[in-house]
């Protein structure tokens, strides 16, 4: 059976499209940290991808399916990490998202958390016996999610949290959602939303997070907080105009974290319109390589692996672009492959190694 | 029931597909709808985000005397600064910034909204002049307050103790009535203006304009590079026409006394000295003034900010009588008019009294300037009538600006037929004449305007501009000054002329009005005059209260012919014109000895030991004396020791208060 795992078969040009990406990712760090605190920050991202390419490297080999097998302990391991962020985690900036390692190293775990469903609801719908979805099944796989998820938004973590969403949601619509399930799943969540925000009693989110939603409405309300800091990043994107400018929001300190959340409004700043639009089709060549690959997958199982890594890549360029453009709050979620950060970056080749590893299996049987 | 490999659904896939073109569609019409159909909007907003204009302040114009001596200097002095593109919250920080800058948390939050229309960029100066102690503050809150900065500016240097402070005047920020008037209409709010006396008159001059620093600022407000310069440029200096030490002696003259010494060089009209009492401290107005102390100022019945010399309206009391006498050469009624003076005379069915009691006894024109006989005047005004008395008085500049280069000058009032129909609505009664006569009744004055018309009489009727300003200095075709040339000549009879002058030259000897102020070796010509501020009745009623008490005039010039000083003080409560005699005679005698002193140096003092510190000094001396014969003059020689005085005259090198430049 190995014999026919080669890596003729592994998407060269799906990482060559990642790679570029990175690219461009790495230059704007590098524009953006010059003179500030952070500078040589890229180089410590170049590290990153090295590093991250080789995980994938090594991920792509191990059979997927025997992965799915054992996901039962990865979960409970996956969950017993969030645990101890919650029991041992440092503190920073008001909220437990790191577990400090031995050498100095930060960890986060909700990161590989995501990984981990991935593969829970990917083994989860490949395991349903019935083409349509019970609410039974739809409970489960809710509660599979649903769990690490409050478990992050207790952190508190909201951006990564909402992350998970997309996971179960893309799980779910392929795993055979009803039209009245997906109906009525709407209606609850319409409710939720509006309980969280209208009835004074229910303290699912911190004020912060509320003030960050509740200024992206009206931005005027929060000048110096997340109104502010969208306004900046709408500025930097607007002045950056059809083919880019000088980039003083960046370098001039407005854009808040400019080589993080914010890479793209000063990638847009620098670069204008036709670079910004330039990354976004990079973007999508690389998600239709992915569904692709999904329907090539050799089997269920490899197809929903696929699909879940598509719909939170989806789901972290529809946050983080549509915050910087202003249509979306501040949530805090990076944008893959761009965004400075070992989490982000190591979960993304991560993840595509898992692809890999599926497609590189799709001659197998 | 499916298998394992059963295929996912490819509808859904598909529908996964168009999911994702869709949400790209949408990020890409944002990006649009920002970089390309708004990208003006937020370019001009990126540019608000960083430029910030930083004012550089230009200093004003030094202001000197005639002699180029420091009059108004600048000095360093420290603002604190708000900045408002630091995107802070400034109503929470102003308790805080109130507390270290000494202020109230509330008169900062009405600054930052009072100037709230005014773009961003643009700070707003919190406090001025600020003490070590507040700048330090400032320092040490640079992450705390990172909106407040400093800014070094040219603060105004006045004299100490109100000297000239009249005539120079002070600066303050432009009010907001001040925008709204058209001369001010190129300043904008927060400018440094000359509020009055010269700084106000020749703000244009003095002021200079304040150039800009565009600076590049990160959002901390911190200046990370500079797109340009615009440089200050700073204001011209101006030379006035006064002349320190003069200034200084007129002081010290009036001293603590309330009311106004003037002197001019009546060739030109250049104002050299003018002082008014009681005076204020400009120093006190560089910075804002408080509203207590400003308020003190306003209601002190004194008026210590009225410029006499320009701002009175006075009786002239008898100096009035040299226009009078005027009036009568030159209507050929004075010169063969002899009264017999009793005390007093009868004039329309009122008596009116001299003031000397037991009256003068015959008089003729002469007589009557040096002794100032009432009951002469009284006569001469009856038979000149009021409307010949009131064309001399025009003609000489009374009741009228004498257009003298200061802000806010007043008319006074020269009653005739005329005034009294225009103002009144009534006929001119003739009784009215004759008080008139002896400058009082309707008559008021400033000091300049009799100096002036005084000046004229002195100079056979050549009627200068008095100005404090050497228009020389001034840029080319600087118009305030254009009406300077105008002179006019309202030509009185050089017989006339001499003959008045003569007689004025007498008041100050035995036989005068003013012996007591006479100065040996100084020829001055002058008429002392004491004004009722009140009916004497009245005053009487009020227990001769000192507030009522009469006002002296004295206005005189030297020397008798071709004069080149004329001085003009008024004693308020002085009583006697003697006594303010005695004030211009010192104002008078300082610029001989200065004149003595300054351009020639009849002998050279001995350079060796001594003369430094005064003592002995040993010197030579030939003149010559008529021998017995009388014909022949004899040279004689000696060698002499003289006393030198101690103290060497010296002269001022600035204005008190003032570094020499």
């Amino acid at each position: 059976m190995a014999r026919y795992v080669s890596y003729r078969d592994f998407d060269w040009v799906l990482l060559g499209f990642v790679l570029l990406i990175c690219c461009l990712g790495v230059m704007e760090i590098h524009s953006a940290t010059m003179h500030t605190k952070f500078a040589g920050a890229h180089v410590r991202q170049v590290y990153w991808v090295l590093a991250g390419v080789a995980a994938m490297f090594v991920i792509s080999l191990v059979n997927y399916q025997a992965l799915l097998e054992k996901i039962h302990w990865f979960y409970i391991a996956g969950v017993a990490s969030l645990m101890a962020v919650l029991i041992f985690g440092q503190k920073y900036l008001g909220a437990k998202r790191w577990i400090k390692m031995p050498g100095g190293n930060h960890f986060q775990p909700s990161e590989w958390v995501k990984l981990i469903l991935i593969l829970a609801v990917a083994k989860y719908f490949a395991d349903m016996r019935q083409r349509e979805l019970s609410w039974a099944d739809f409970m489960k796989a809710g509660a599979i999610v649903g769990v690490p998820m409050l478990m992050v938004l207790k952190q508190p973590d909201l951006g990564t949290a909402l992350t998970y969403l997309p996971i179960a949601a893309m799980g779910v619509f392929l795993g055979g959602l009803q039209w009245k399930q997906g109906l009525a799943v709407g209606l609850l969540a319409t409710v939720a939303v509006a309980a969280v925000f209208f009835v004074p009693r229910v303290h699912v989110l911190k004020s912060y997070q509320k003030q960050r939603l509740t200024s992206f409405v009206d931005p005027e309300l929060d000048p110096q907080g997340s109104g502010y800091q969208v306004e900046q990043s709408k500025i930097a994107v607007g002045s950056g105009g059809l083919w880019g400018g000088k980039g003083s929001q960046t370098h001039g300190a407005f854009l808040p974290v400019p080589q993080t959340d914010f890479i793209f409004a000063a990638f847009a700043e620098e670069h204008g319109f036709v670079g910004a639009l330039g990354v976004l089709l990079l973007y999508f060549i690389v998600l239709m390589r992915l569904t692709q690959n999904a329907q090539t997958a050799p089997d269920r199982a490899g197809t929903f692996v696929v699909m879940g890594v598509v719909a939170v890549l989806s789901f972290h360029i529809l946050v983080n672009v549509g915050m910087v453009v202003g249509f979306m709050p501040v949530t805090g979620i990076p944008l893959p492959l761009m965004s400075y950060g070992g989490s982000s970056v190591l979960f993304m080749f991560l993840a595509l190694g898992m692809v890999m590893n599926v497609r590189m299996r799709r001659f197998v049987n | 029931m499916f298998g394992r490999d059963e295929k996912v659904s490819a509808i859904r896939l598909t529908a996964a597909q168009y999911a994702i073109l869709g949400i790209f569609l949408v990020l890409a019409y944002g990006l649009w709808r920002l970089q390309v159909m708004q990208s003006d909007y937020y370019s001009l907003a990126a540019e608000k985000n960083r430029i910030r204009n930083v004012p550089v302040l230009a200093p004003r114009g030094k202001i000197l005397d005639r002699e180029g001596r420091v009059i108004v200097d600048n000095y360093p002095s420290f603002s604190a600064l708000l900045l408002r593109d630091s995107s802070r919250d400034l109503a929470a920080d102003a308790d805080l910034i109130a507390q270290g800058l000494h202020l109230d948390p509330n008169e900062v939050r009405t600054r930052v909204r009072r100037f709230a229309s005014m773009p961003q960029y643009q700070p707003i100066f919190l406090k001025e002049d600020i003490t070590p102690d507040e700048l330090a503050f400032i320092e040490s809150h640079r992450n705390e307050l990172p909106e407040l900065d400093t800014i070094m500016v040219h603060r105004r240097l006045y004299p100490r103790n109100g000297f000239l402070a009249h005539l120079i005047g002070y600066v303050g920020e432009v009010s907001e009535d001040m925008l709204n008037q058209p001369q001010f209409e190129l300043y904008s709010s927060g400018d440094v203006v000359g509020q009055s006396g010269v700084e106000r008159q020749y703000n244009g001059i003095l002021m200079g304009k304040n150039g800009s620093r565009q600076a590049l600022v990160d959002s901390h407000g911190r200046e990370v590079g500079r797109l340009g310069e615009t440089d200050a440029v700073p204001g011209k200096q101006l030379r006035l026409t006064i002349d320190i030490d003069l200034q200084i002696a007129a002081e010290e003259a009036l001293g603590d006394k309330n009311g106004a010494v003037v002197a001019m060089d009546p060739r030109t009209g250049e104002i050299l000295a003018m002082v008014s009492r009681p005076t204020f401290d400009p120093n006190s107005f560089a910075v804002r003034v408080s509203r207590d102390e400003w308020n003190k100022l306003v209601t002190d019945p004194d008026k210590p900010l009225l410029n006499k010399a320009i701002q009175a309206q006075l009786a002239p009391g008898s100096t009035f009588k040299v226009i009078m006498s005027v009036a009568g050469w030159q209507e050929h009624v004075a010169q063969d008019l002899h009264v017999n003076c009793t005390g007093g005379a009868e004039f329309y069915g009122r008596r009116f009294g001299c003031w000397v009691k037991g009256g003068h006894g015959p008089v003729t024109l002469e007589k009557a300037i040096y002794q100032s006989c009432d009951v002469f005047f009284y006569t001469l005004a009856e038979k000149l009538g009021i409307d010949r008395i009131a064309k001399y008085a025009t003609a000489l500049g009374l009741g009228q600006k004498t257009g003298i280069d200061l802000p806010n000058e007043v008319s006074g009032v020269m009653p005739s037929e005329e005034w009294k129909i225009r103002n009144f609505k009534q006929k001119w009664f003739a009784g009215e004449t004759i008080s008139v006569g002896i400058g009082q009744g309707a008559i008021a004055i400033t000091p300049v305007q009799l100096l002036r018309a005084i000046s004229a009489v002195s100079m056979g009727g050549k009627l200068v501009v008095p100005h404090v300003v050497n228009p020389e200095g001034l840029p080319q075709g600087y118009i305030e000054t254009g009406h300077y040339e105008e002179v006019k000549n309202v030509g009185i009879d050089p017989e006339g002329w001499n003959f008045i002058t003569d007689a004025l030259s007498r008041v100050l000897l035995p036989e005068g009005t003013a012996p007591s102020a006479h100065v040996p070796g100084i020829d001055i010509a002058g008429k002392t005059g004491s004004a009722q501020v009140v009916s004497l009745a009245t005053r009487a009623r009020f227990k001769n209260s000192d507030d009522l008490a009469q006002n002296g005039w004295f206005v005189g010039f030297t020397p008798r012919r071709n004069p080149d000083i004329v001085v003009c003080v008024l004693f308020q409560g002085g009583e006697h014109g003697r006594l303010a005699a005695r004030l211009a005679t010192q104002v008078i005698k300082a610029y001989v000895d200065k004149q003595h002193r300054t351009p020639q140096k009849l002998v050279e003092q001995p350079k060796t030991d001594g003369p430094k510190t005064g003592g002995k000094v040993d010197i030579g001396a030939l003149w010559t004396v008529p021998d017995s014969e009388g014909d022949k003059d004899g040279l004689q020689a000696g060698r002499f020791v003289v006393n030198l005085p101690k103290k060497k005259m010296v002269m001022a090198a600035a204005a008190p208060g003032m570094a020499a430049q």
